[in-house]
C-alpha cells in the first residue's frame, strides 16, 4: 500500500478541511473558552459532523456508520489538529466507537453503534489514573457483587468526560496494579449512583474531566469484551488512540510551522525580512524535514492499524514518539521566531502550544513510546 | 476503487511477481550473500579490473545480472530487468527480508544510469547503459575542485574547443575511487564568459586517457576511497558531451538529487542485528534484560524510533515520486536526516563498544573495522552537498523562504 493519499482519501481530506476551516478555525475554541461554554464544543457542529458521516466514521455500515479505516480517521483528525477545533471526534468516534466495534457483544454494538453514527450518543474511555499514562497500573477496582460488579477508584484526563453519555471504564477485577492479567472494561451510565464527575478546566481549553467512582453498581450486561482479559481489546483500542493523536499532532505540527514561514516571510528587521536569517532559514528547515518523517511515521501507523490492530504497536510506539516530539519542537520554534507577539494570548500560536501539551500526555508520551519500542527490540 | 489504488488482478499479479521472486533469491542467493557486507571486500564494484573476492559473490553477482537485476527497473534493451515500480519495490523488499546485499554497487548504477537515461542520446545509452549494467565499466564523478566545494559551479576545470575535441586541464578532489575507475562523468567549463552556471558542460571519458593521474588521499579512517586527479591536456571527443554543450548544469543537478537519495540510504536501515542488541554483547544487562547503561539506552531507543521514521519517510518519497506528487529538491532533505542519522548511529556503536572497539591493527578487530568505519561516517554530512548546503536547499526551494 502507498503512503500517499488515494483519490477518495483526498476528498475525504478537502471535505473535512472545508467545513472546519469554514465552521471551527482557531477563533472558535478562543470563543468557547472566553465564555466558559459549560459544553465546550459545538452541538450544531457536532451534527453537521453527523450529518457528513464523520461521527460515524469508523462505525460499520450495518450500524449506520460509514465503514471507513482509520487511516480516513487520521485524514479528519490531522484537519481537526490545523484549527485546534475542540469535537467529540477522538473520543466518541474513534476511541469508544473501536472500542464498542472490537469489544462489544451483538447486543452492545446494536444499542450504542446506531447512535454514535447519528451524533446522538457521546461516549468516552476512562483510563488513566496517575500522572502518567500507565495503562497496567490501572487499580481501580471492580469486585464481584450479586449478579455484577462494583466499581471504586478514580480516574483522571477523561476526554469529555463531563458530557459524555456512556463511560468505557478500565477496572482491575483480579491482580494487582502492573500485571496485564485481570483488567476488565465496564459501560458505565455516568448518571448512575457513585459517580461524582469534576469538570477540569485544562490549559488547552478542551474538555476533560476527573471521575470518582464508590461504590457504583452495574450489571453483569455491563462488562465489554471478557472477564480479566481486557488488556489485549485495550491495547488496540489505546493504539487506535494513539495513532489518531498523532495525525492530530501532525495537522497541529505543520499548520504552526505554516504560520510560522509566513511570519518569516512578512516580519522585517535590521532593514531585512527575518526569513533571510541564515540562522533561522535552517532551523525552519530543520523543522520542516522533521514534521515530513513525522507524518510519513503516521501515516505507516495508521496502515498498519488498518492491516491488523493487533500487529500494529511498533509502528503506533513509532509514530507517537515522533509526533510527540514533532509537535513539541514545532510549538517552541513557533513561539520563538514570533519572538514577542508569539507570547501574547491574542495571537493564536500559543493556542497550539497548549493543545500540543495535552496531545502529549494523551495515550502516552515520547519517553513512553520510545520504552516500548527499547522493549519491543528485546534490549 | 480509484484509479491510484491497484486493481484486484494488478494486485494480484504483483502477488504472483512476489511469490515467484522470493522462491527466485531462495533458489539463486547464495547463503553467504545473505549477510551485510562488513568491508570493503564484501562489496563488488565491477571494472575492467574487478576481481571477485569470494565464489559466492561472483555466482550471486552473475545470476543478478543474467535476470537483468542489478538495475531491476532500467530497460531490458540496455541490460535492466524491465519492472514497473510497483515491482521494483516488491524486489526490494523480499531482498531486505533475506538480508541479500546487492550483487553490484557502482556510480554507474546510482547516479550516471539515471542521468544518461533522461539526458543521454541513443548511441550514449547505448555505448554506456549495458556496460554499467554488466559491470563490465566501472565510473568515478568529476564533480568537486580544491576551490569548488559547496559552491561547486564555481568549478574552474577548462574544456576548450579544438575541431571536433574538448581539450580538458584541471583538477578535481574527492573523486571516489578514481584509482580504480575505467570511465569518469565530469563537469568542466566550457564557457568562461558565461554566468557561473551557463558555461558549464558534462562530459564522459577513459581514465586511460593520454594525461589523466590520479592520486589518492588518506583520511582520517586510515582509508583512501578518495582520489585527487588532475587533467593535462586530456583530449575528448564533443560527442562524449551529455546533453547540450554549457547547460551541464542541469545533468549535474538531476545527478546530485540521485547521489543525495543514494547516500541517504547508506545506513542500511533494517539490516544486521538492532543496535540495543549490538550494545548488549558489550555493556551487559539488568535482571530484567534491560541495558545495564540507562542513558545508552535510552540514546537507542531514540536512535530506533528515528530510523524506523526516516524509513517510513523513503518509502514515501518513492510513493510520492510515482504518483507525480514529489517535490524535486526532497532530496535533500532526506540526504540530511540519513546522513546525520548514520553518524548517530556510529556514535552510538563507539560508546556501545567502548573499549573494545577502539583498536586499529589487529586481526581480533578486524583491522579496526568499526573506528574505521565510525570516522568514514563523518563525511556523510560532507559529501554530496553538506548538511548545511542541504538546509539551505530546502529552505530557498521547498519553504521559498527569501535571500539566496
Amino acid at each position: 500500500m502507498a503512503l500517499v493519499l488515494t483519490e477518495e482519501q483526498s476528498m475525504l481530506r478537502d471535505s473535512a478541511r472545508g467545513l472546519i476551516s469554514d465552521k471551527a478555525p482557531v477563533s472558535h475554541l478562543r470563543s468557547l473558552r472566553d465564555s466558559k461554554d459549560p459544553t465546550g464544543f459545538s452541538k450544531e457542529l457536532w451534527h453537521s459532523f453527523a450529518e457528513m458521516g464523520f461521527a460515524g466514521l469508523l462505525v460499520p455500515e450495518e450500524f449506520g456508520g460509514s465503514g471507513l479505516g482509520f487511516m480516513e480517521a487520521g485524514i479528519v483528525m490531522e484537519e481537526i489538529g490545523r484549527t485546534l477545533m475542540p469535537s467529540p471526534f477522538l473520543a466518541t468516534s474513534v476511541v469508544a466507537a473501536s472500542a464498542l466495534n472490537r469489544g462489544g457483544n451483538a447486543a452492545q454494538k446494536s444499542e450504542y453503534l446506531p447512535k454514535i453514527s447519528n451524533g446522538s450518543l457521546l461516549a468516552t474511555l476512562a483510563i488513566d489514573e496517575g500522572a502518567k499514562h500507565r495503562p497496567l497500573q490501572t487499580n481501580l477496582q471492580a469486585v464481584r457483587a450479586g449478579n455484577g460488579f462494583k466499581l471504586s477508584g478514580a480516574k483522571a484526563l477523561v476526554v469529555d468526560g463531563h458530557v459524555a453519555d456512556l463511560l468505557i471504564v478500565a477496572a482491575r477485577t483480579a491482580g494487582a496494579a502492573g500485571e496485564r492479567e485481570g483488567l476488565t472494561l465496564f459501560l458505565v451510565n455516568p448518571a448512575a449512583k457513585g459517580v461524582a464527575i469534576e469538570r477540569t478546566i485544562m490549559v488547552d481549553a478542551h474538555n476533560a474531566a476527573r471521575i470518582e467512582f464508590a461504590n457504583v453498581e452495574v450489571n453483569a450486561d455491563s462488562v465489554l469484551g471478557e472477564v480479566d482479559q481486557g488488556a489485549a481489546l485495550l491495547d488496540g483500542v489505546l493504539d487506535i488512540g494513539r495513532g489518531t493523536v498523532a495525525a492530530e499532532m501532525v495537522g497541529l505540527s505543520d499548520e504552526v510551522f505554516n504560520r510560522t514561514v509566513e511570519y518569516l516571510k512578512s516580519r522585517k528587521q535590521f532593514g531585512k525580512l527575518i526569513g533571510e536569517f541564515q540562522a533561522l532559514q535552517h532551523r525552519a528547515a530543520e523543522l520542516y524535514v522533521d514534521i515530513e518523517i513525522t507524518r510519513a511515521a503516521t501515516m505507516k501507523a495508521l496502515q498498519a492499524l488498518d492491516a491488523d490492530v493487533a500487529k500494529a504497536a511498533s509502528s503506533v510506539a513509532v509514530a507517537k514518539a515522533r509526533a510527540g516530539t514533532t509537535a513539541t519542537r514545532a510549538v517552541q520554534e513557533g513561539v520563538q521566531m514570533h519572538g514577542g507577539m508569539g507570547m501574547t494570548d491574542q495571537f493564536d500560536i500559543g493556542f497550539f502550544m497548549k493543545r500540543a501539551r495535552v496531545c502529549e500526555e494523551l495515550f502516552g508520551d515520547a519517553n513512553y513510546h520510545t520504552e516500548q519500542l527499547a522493549r519491543a527490540r528485546g534490549y | 476503487m480509484t484509479d491510484s489504488k491497484p486493481s484486484d488482478t494488478e494486485s494480484a499479479e504483483l502477488e504472483t511477481f512476489r511469490a515467484e521472486t522470493r522462491a527466485w533469491l531462495e533458489a539463486n542467493c547464495p547463503p553467504e550473500m545473505r549477510k551485510p557486507a562488513t568491508s570493503d571486500a564484501d562489496v563488488f564494484w565491477g571494472g575492467r579490473n574487478a576481481k571477485f573476492s569470494s565464489e559466492p559473490q561472483r555466482i550471486w553477482f552473475e545470476r543478478m545480472r543474467d535476470k537483468g537485476w542489478t538495475v531491476p527497473d532500467w530497460p531490458r534493451e540496455y541490460g535492466g530487468g524491465g519492472l514497473s515500480a510497483a515491482e521494483h519495490k516488491v524486489l526490494r523488499a523480499e531482498m531486505a527480508k533475506m538480508g541479500a546485499r546487492p550483487p553490484l554497487s557502482s556510480f554507474g548504477i546510482w547516479m550516471l544510469g539515471p542521468a544518461l537515461l533522461k539526458y543521454g542520446n541513443d548511441a550514449q545509452k547505448k555505448e554506456h547503459l549495458p556496460k554499467i549494467a554488466a559491470g563490465e565499466i566501472r565510473w568515478c564523478q568529476g564533480y568537486s575542485e580544491p576551490n569548488a566545494g559547496s559552491d561547486l559551479a564555481s568549478l574552474q576545470t577548462r574544456a576548450e574547443s579544438d575541431g571536433d575535441d574538448f581539450v580538458i586541464t584541471g583538477s578535481k578532489i574527492w573523486t571516489s575511487y578514481a584509482n580504480y575507475a575505467d570511465w569518469i562523468f565530469c563537469l568542466v567549463r566550457t564557457d568562461p564568459t558565461a554566468k557561473k552556471h551557463d558555461g558549464i558542460s558534462f562530459i564522459l571519458f577513459d581514465m586511460t586517457s593520454k594525461g589523466v593521474t590520479t592520486k589518492p588521499i588518506l583520511l582520517i579512517s586510515g582509508y583512501s576511497p578518495f582520489c585527487e586527479t588532475f587533467f593535462d591536456g586530456v583530449r575528448v571527443p564533443k560527442s562524449h558531451v551529455v546533453g547540450t554543450i554549457n547547460r551541464g548544469w542541469d545533468v549535474a543537478k538531476y545527478l546530485l538529487q540521485h547521489e543525495r537519495a543514494m547516500i541517504s540510504g547508506m545506513g542500511e536501515r533494517g539490516v544486521g542485528r538492532p543496535l540495543g542488541q549490538i550494545a548488549a554483547d558489550s555493556v551487559g544487562t539488568d535482571g530484567q534484560g534491560k541495558l545495564d547503561d540507562a542513558m545508552l539506552r535510552g540514546k537507542i531507543a531514540t536512535f530506533d524510533v528515528d530510523e524506523a521514521a526516516l524509513a517510513a519517510c523513503a518509502e514515501r518519497a518513492v510513493d510520492l515520486a510515482k504518483a507525480g506528487q514529489a517535490h524535486p529538491a526532497f532530496s535533500s532533505a532526506m540526504k540530511y536526516y540519513g546522513t546525520e542519522l548514520n553518524k548517530r548511529r556510529y556514535e552510538i556503536l563507539m560508546s556501545a563498544g567502548g573499549v573494545d572497539v577502539l583498536e586499529w591493527e589487529s586481526e581480533r578487530s578486524r583491522q579496526g573495522a568499526r573506528p574505521r568505519a565510525w570516522l568514514r561516517t563523518k563525511a556523510n554530512s560532507i559529501e554530496g552537498g553538506t548538511s548545511e548546503v542541504m538546509l539551505g536547499i530546502v529552505a530557498k526551494r521547498i519553504l521559498d523562504l527569501p535571500g539566496a
